[in-house]
C-alpha cells in the first residue's frame, strides 16, 4: 500500500499547484507576446525577428523535456520510483510537439532570410534528429505490451539517447562548419530582445510544466480506472 | 573467461556464415545501394565522387541494419539465450561477443567491399583509402549501437520496423565523421574526422555491452 | 558443491498478475523435488525464479554452498543446469557441434562422445540438428545437462516428447545426479519415479 502513497501525494500536490502554474504560464506568455510585438524592427530582419520569440523558447523546452525524460528514466532504473515511468512517458509527446514547433517556426523564420523553407543549419538539423529520438522513444513505449518491461526498455533508450545527444549536437555542429552552412542565430541578442525572450521562455517552461502535470494526472487516473475495471470483472 | 567467450564468438560466426549467409545479403544490399544512387542522380563522375563518402556510408549503415534484428532474436526464440545466460560468462561479456561476431560477419565484409564500390563512384585514391579506413573504424560503432537497438526490440512482434527508427538518429555522428573523413581526403585537408570517429567508436563499443546486457536481463524476465 | 536450496515466503508477480505468494520449501543435496500444478499455476515461473531469470516480488531464495549462502539470482544461475521446454538447439549446427559449443561455453574440457553415447544419440553426431526428432532433441538437452557439471538441475517438463526408453533414460540420469550429491527440481505432470517429494502450486 506504500506504493500507492506516491501517486496520491502527487495528485494532491499537483491539484493545488496546477491552477497557479497554468495561470502564471498564461500571464508570462501574454506579457512576452505583448513585449515581443512592441520591439523595434530589427535592421536586418524586420518584424520577422518576432518569430524568434516563438522559436527559441520552443527549442529550449524541447531540449529541457528530453533532459527531464532522461532524469526520470534514471530514477526509474536506479530507484524504481513508480511515478518516474509515468512522468517520462507523459513528457515525451509534449517534447516531440515542442520540437516540431521549433522546426516549423525555425523554417518560417528562415524563409524570409534565406528564401528557402529549410536550410541545413546546425540547430535545425540537430532538432530534426531530436524529433526522431522522441519518435523512437514513443514508438518503443507503444510497441512493448507489458507496461513494466516497456518502462524499463524506454528508460534505457532515453539514457542512451541522453548520452548520445551531446555527441550528436557536437557532430552536427562540426558537420555544419565543414560544409559552411548558414546559421539562423548569429551573434549577440540585443538586450531589447532579451526581455520578451525571457518572458516567453519562462512562459513556455511553465506551459510545459502544467501540461506535463495534466498528462501525469490523466495517466494516474487512467490506471486507477483500469484496475477498478479489472477487479469488478 | 577466454574459452567460453571465444566459443560463443565462434558459434555466432559459424551461424552467420551458414544461415543463408547474412554476410552475403549485407554485401549485396550495399552493392545495390551503390548501383541505385547513380541511377538516381546521373552518371557525372565528378558529382558521384563528391557524394560517394556520404552515399556509401549511409549504404553501409543500412546494410548492417539488415542482420541486426536477428542478433538476439534467434537465441531468444529457441531458448538458447537462457542457457547462455547461465554460463560462466556475464551478460556483458555475452553482449560483447555478439557485437564482435556481428562486426566480423557484417561490418568487416562491408568495409572490404567498399574500395570496389568506391570505384563505381570514381572516387580517387586518397578518398578510397579514407573511406576504407573510416568504415573500418566506424562499423564497430554501427554494430555497437545496433546491438543496443536489437536488445531493446527483442521479442517485439514488429520490432524490425522500430529498430531503424531507434538507432539511425544515434548513428548520425558516425555518418557525419565517416563521410567527413572522405571529404577531407578529397579536399586534401585534415579535419580530425577519423580521430573523432575513433573516439565515437571506442565509446560505443565500450558502453554498448552494458546497455545491451541490461536489455537482455529485462527480456529474460519477461 | 551445493548443500541445499531454500525458498522463504516467495512471491511471484508476472505483469499485473499475482502468480503465487508465501511459497516455502527446502531441497537438500541428493534430493529431488517435483513441482505440480495446473497450467498457469506458476511452475515455469518458479523454475525461472530459481534460475535467477526472474526476481521475486517478495521473499528470497537462498542457495547454500560450501562457499557460503548465495542470495543473488544471477550468481545462483552459475550453479544451475537448465532444461526448459525450449530446446536451445540451432538447426544449422550438427549434434556434435551443438554439444561441443555448450561444453566449451560452460568451460568443460574433453570430448563430448561419451555423453552422446550415454543419451543414445552418438550415431547422430554429424547430423544437422534440423533433422532430429523431438525425442532426439530432448536427449540432446539431457546431454547438455549432463555435460554442464552444474549441481542444481532445473527441468521443465523433462518427459515431454520422450518415448518410454527416453523416459527411462531421463529418470535414470536424474537418479544418478541425485546420488552423486546433485539436486533436481522438475516441473512435470508425470511422476518421476524417483521417490521425490511433491510441491503442489495452486493458482492464486
Amino acid at each position: 500500500m506504500f506504493r500507492y502513497a506516491n501517486p496520491a501525494v502527487f495528485m494532491r500536490l499537483s491539484g493545488v499547484l496546477l491552477p497557479w502554474i497554468s495561470g502564471a504560464a498564461a500571464i508570462m506568455l501574454a506579457v512576452g507576446l505583448w513585449l515581443g510585438f512592441h520591439v523595434p524592427p530589427d535592421y536586418q530582419q524586420g518584424m520577422t525577428v518576432t518569430i524568434m520569440f516563438v522559436h527559441v523558447p520552443a527549442a529550449i523546452v524541447a531540449e529541457m523535456a528530453y533532459g527531464a525524460i532522461a532524469i526520470a528514466s534514471l530514477f526509474s532504473l536506479v530507484w524504481r520510483h513508480p511515478l518516474a515511468d509515468t512522468a517520462a512517458r507523459a513528457a515525451a509527446p509534449l517534447g516531440a510537439v515542442f520540437t516540431a514547433l521549433g522546426l516549423v517556426t525555425g523554417s518560417l523564420w528562415g524563409r524570409p532570410m534565406w528564401g528557402a523553407y529549410w536550410v541545413w543549419d546546425a540547430r535545425l538539423t540537430s532538432f530534426l534528429l531530436l524529433l526522431f529520438l522522441y519518435l523512437g522513444y514513443i514508438a518503443l513505449w507503444n510497441a512493448i505490451e507489458d507496461e513494466a518491461r516497456a518502462a524499463r526498455a524506454a528508460a534505457i533508450l532515453a539514457l542512451v539517447g541522453a548520452v548520445n545527444l551531446p555527441i550528436i549536437k557536437f557532430s552536427v555542429d562540426w558537420w555544419n562548419t565543414l560544409h559552411q552552412g548558414e546559421s539562423i542565430i548569429s551573434g549577440q541578442i540585443a538586450s531589447i530582445f532579451l526581455w520578451p525572450l525571457l518572458c516567453m521562455a519562462l512562459g513556455y517552461v511553465l506551459l510545459f510544466a502544467s501540461l506535463w502535470m495534466v498528462r501525469i494526472r490523466t495517466q494516474i487516473v487512467n490506471r486507477r480506472a483500469r484496475s477498478l475495471m479489472q477487479r469488478t470483472a | 573467461m577466454s574459452g567460453p567467450f571465444v566459443s560463443l564468438l565462434m558459434r555466432d560466426l559459424k551461424l552467420a556464415g551458414r544461415s543463408g549467409g547474412s554476410a552475403a545479403l549485407a554485401l549485396a544490399f550495399f552493392a545495390l545501394v551503390a548501383t541505385l544512387v547513380p541511377l538516381g542522380v546521373g552518371a557525372d563522375l565528378r558529382l558521384l565522387a563528391r557524394i560517394a563518402g556520404g552515399v556509401l556510408w549511409v549504404g553501409a549503415v543500412l546494410a548492417a541494419l539488415l542482420s541486426l534484428d536477428r542478433l538476439y532474436q534467434g537465441d531468444f526464440d529457441d531458448g538458447s539465450l537462457d542457457v547462455i545466460a547461465l554460463s560462466p560468462l556475464s551478460l556483458e561479456q555475452v553482449a560483447l561477443a555478439k557485437l564482435l561476431a556481428h562486426w566480423f560477419s557484417t561490418g568487416l565484409p562491408l568495409t572490404l567491399l567498399s574500395p570496389l564500390l568506391a570505384l563505381l563512384f570514381g572516387l580517387p585514391g586518397p578518398g578510397t583509402w579514407a573511406l576504407f579506413l573510416s568504415l573500418l573504424i566506424g562499423t564497430p560503432a554501427v554494430s555497437a549501437v545496433g546491438a543496443i537497438g536489437a536488445s531493446l526490440t527483442l521479442s517485439l512482434k514488429r520490432g524490425g520496423l522500430i529498430l531503424p527508427l531507434i538507432i539511425l538518429p544515434l548513428l548520425a555522428p558516425a555518418v557525419i565523421f565517416g563521410a567527413g573523413a572522405v571529404t577531407a581526403a578529397l579536399d586534401h585537408l585534415s579535419n580530425g574526422a577519423l580521430g573523432l570517429l575513433s573516439a565515437f567508436s571506442l565509446a560505443a563499443v565500450l558502453l554498448s555491452p552494458f546497455a545491451a546486457a541490461a536489455c537482455v536481463r529485462l527480456n529474460l524476465a519477461g | 558443491m551445493i548443500s541445499s536450496l531454500t525458498a522463504e515466503k516467495l512471491a511471484c508477480v508476472r505483469g499485473e498478475r499475482r502468480v503465487f505468494t508465501d511459497l516455502v520449501f527446502r531441497v537438500a543435496a541428493g534430493e529431488a523435488l517435483v513441482v505440480e500444478g495446473a497450467n498457469g499455476a506458476g511452475k515455469t515461473s518458479l523454475l525461472r525464479l530459481i534460475a535467477g531469470f526472474l526476481t521475486p516480488a517478495s521473499g528470497a531464495i537462498v542457495l547454500n554452498t560450501d562457499k557460503g549462502a548465495i542470495n543473488d539470482g544471477e550468481e545462483r544461475g552459475h550453479y544451475t543446469g537448465w532444461l526448459g521446454h525450449q530446446d536451445a538447439i540451432k538447426p544449422q549446427l550438427s549434434v556434435g557441434e551443438q554439444l561441443e559449443f555448450f561444453a566449451r561455453l560452460y568451460g568443460v574440457q574433453g570430448t563430448v562422445l561419451p555423453v552422446l553415447e550415454r543419451v543414445g544419440i552418438a550415431r547422430q553426431r554429424e547430423l544437422p540438428c534440423r533433422y532430429l526428432s523431438a525425442g532426439q532433441k530432448k536427449r540432446l538437452g539431457l546431454a547438455r545437462l549432463l555435460l554442464s557439471g552444474r549441481g542444481l538441475w532445473l527441468l521443465d517438463e523433462p518427459f515431454a516428447a520422450l518415448d518410454t526408453a527416453g523416459r527411462g533414460l531421463a529418470a535414470d540420469l536424474m537418479r544418478s545426479h541425485c546420488s552423486a550429491g546433485g539436486m533436481v527440481i522438475a516441473a512435470t505432470h508425470d511422476p518421476l519415479g524417483l521417490g521425490a517429494r511433491v510441491l503442489r502450486l495452486e493458482a492464486a
